[in-house]
């Protein structure tokens, strides 16, 4: 089933125009979040670097998924900065190389994109779920999405158990003290906050989710 | 908002070219990339390389402290960010004279990952770089090692550029920062929060009349919030807080560094040190030197921090070496 499900270049293209615009419309709210219990920049800064990749992605829309998506995230590490930038530029640079140079994945591919993506994330930050960053809603996201994969779950209802998942991820959060990042030092005072991290990679999912919604062509 | 700006998303490189332009003599903007100041002078010859850096919106920190005696480069991050790997890699290769360079930064989780990305990278060269995190905040943490770098910064840089200026090897120069970083101690109060150009809000709200001893320049939570209180108060609780940290005993001998956070009058900041200088000499700790002014800010920030740094003779003779940067001249 898997390996009849395509998701073709004008999938991941359109993903990357939404995601930036999803970017522009939360940078605020993003930013909020990321006032209460960081230094209030995580919107302005992904708005940033997402509006550097809009600049270039025309040029770029010819070339095969692993090298638009290494672009992707090169745009990002160069122009988010902060501990966003290394850790959304090492997610994009790794999401397309289990593409393989290609211009279309299967479905099996396309969740080893995310697998290989958020162990991107993890080797780069050392953080672990508890440490109330993306992780927290990346790695039971994606373990909920192997699950699905394994036991053979349609595709769109296993992005969506990975979505949902994420989602409670960040969520738990919420109650966390921080073990990573500036929300670190303010110990007991980070309780009662959603980390904004985890609540952009959420919204970075449901954008792949809502398009994979809404791409029926090949299925 | 209160800023005198045009497109906030051009604010970081329009600064950076006004500032190069105004200090022409001491600075220029790296060629191959905008988000480095290099010295002039740099690289120097037989000199290892001195790289300091971190989020902009702190003025004069990073940039007004490269020139000679002091920083070879900074590199320069978004607001309140760490700048991106690339910048960090470009400041070595055009200021390494073969004798590896340091990187210099406050101790946060994004500019650590950024300037690590940024040593991979030369080391895959064979261009050694070592660094070293400043955590001179008292109230950040309880673990030495868990705490941001504030305008302590200043000290750091100063002691280990100047003892890179004396042709020291890159061990020495490390060593050099590392004990000026264990010597050094922190501690701030915030009057209002800094307006981030892009969203033209404030990162934190504090009531007009309202102050927060020990909150950080990015506006993380301090020790309590409450009325603005007389300036004798605040400057007691703070060294209430500083002194017993390193600890500071009668009879050892410290640079004093009163710093403004941008919207704090350099009057007020003399008040403070006035304070600072009584409550000193009731503890028999002898008083070096000092610095008063605006070190390491938070764009319009109102607040101040004190720091403190224990000095012995190296430290001292190295204070006092000369450098010539934009925001600092010693003779």
């Amino acid at each position: 089933m898997y390996e009849d499900f395509i998701l073709d270049k004008a999938y991941f293209i359109k993903v990357i125009k939404d995601l930036a615009e999803m970017i522009e419309e939360n940078r605020d709210y993003l930013t909020g979040l990321d006032s209460e219990i960081g230094d209030g920049d995580h919107g302005t800064n992904l708005s940033i670097g997402f509006r550097e990749v809009m600049k270039n992605l025309g040029q770029w829309e010819n070339e095969n998924l692993t090298v638009i998506f290494k672009k992707v995230g090169m745009a990002l590490l160069g122009k988010v900065g902060g501990a966003s930038g290394p850790l959304y530029g090492s997610m994009f640079m790794k999401l397309g190389e289990p593409a393989h140079g290609k211009e279309r994945v299967n479905f099996k591919e396309f969740y080893e994109m995310f697998k290989s993506g958020i162990e991107a994330v993890e080797n780069r930050g050392k953080a672990v779920v508890g440490d109330k960053t993306m992780v927290d809603a990346l790695r039971p996201g994606l373990n909920a999405f192997t699950e699905a994969i394994e036991s053979g779950e349609k595709p769109e209802k296993a992005f969506g158990t990975f979505l949902e998942r994420a989602k409670e991820g960040s969520q738990s959060t919420i109650p966390l003290i921080a073990r990573k990042g500036r929300a670190m030092r303010l110990g007991e005072r980070a309780i009662g906050h959603m980390d904004p991290g985890s609540a952009s990679s959420c919204m970075i999912l449901e954008v792949f989710y809502r398009n994979l919604l809404n791409y029926k062509k090949n299925y | 908002m209160r800023r005198l700006i045009n497109d906030p998303y051009n604010i970081v490189e329009e600064m950076l070219e006004g500032f190069c332009k105004a200090h022409n003599k001491h600075v220029k903007l790296l060629e191959n990339d905008g988000r480095v100041v290099v010295s002039k002078k740099a690289p120097v010859k037989d000199k290892v390389g001195i790289i300091i850096g971190g989020g902009s919106g702190h003025e004069p920190l990073f940039l007004g402290y490269v020139g000679e005696g002091f920083a070879d480069a900074a590199v320069i991050g978004n607001i309140n960010t760490s700048p991106s790997p690339e910048p960090c890699y470009n400041a070595v290769k055009a200021v390494d004279a073969g004798k590896g360079c340091l990187y210099m930064y406050g101790n946060y989780a994004g500019d650590v990952m950024n300037f690590d990305m940024g040593a991979e990278m030369a080391a895959a060269e064979g261009i050694r770089v070592e660094t070293v995190l400043v955590t001179d905040d008292v109230y950040s943490s309880t673990e030495i090692k868990n705490r941001r770098g504030v305008a302590g910064d200043f000290y750091v840089f100063k002691v280990a550029a100047a003892k890179a200026a004396l042709g020291y090897d890159l061990d020495a120069v490390k060593s050099a920062a590392e004990k000026a970083n264990a010597n050094t101690r922190s501690m701030g109060v915030a009057m209002s929060s800094s307006t981030l150009p892009i969203t033209g809000k404030t990162i934190f709200e504090l009531e007009d009349g309202d102050m927060e001893v020990g909150m950080g320049i990015h506006g993380e939570p301090g020790v309590r919030r409450t009325k603005i209180e007389p300036a004798d108060k605040v400057v007691d609780e703070i060294l209430g807080y500083i002194l017993p940290d390193l600890p500071f005993n009668e009879g050892d001998e410290v640079s004093v560094l009163v710093n403004g956070l941008g919207a704090t009058p350099l009057m007020d900041l003399h008040v403070a040190y006035r304070r600072v200088a009584q409550v000193l000499e009731e503890k028999k700790i002898k008083i070096y030197n000092s610095f008063v002014g605006n070190y390491a800010t938070s764009m319009d920030m109102a607040g101040m921090s004190i720091t403190l740094m224990k000095l012995d003779d190296e430290l001292k003779e190295l204070l006092d070496y000369p450098c010539d940067a934009p925001y600092c001249v010693i003779k």
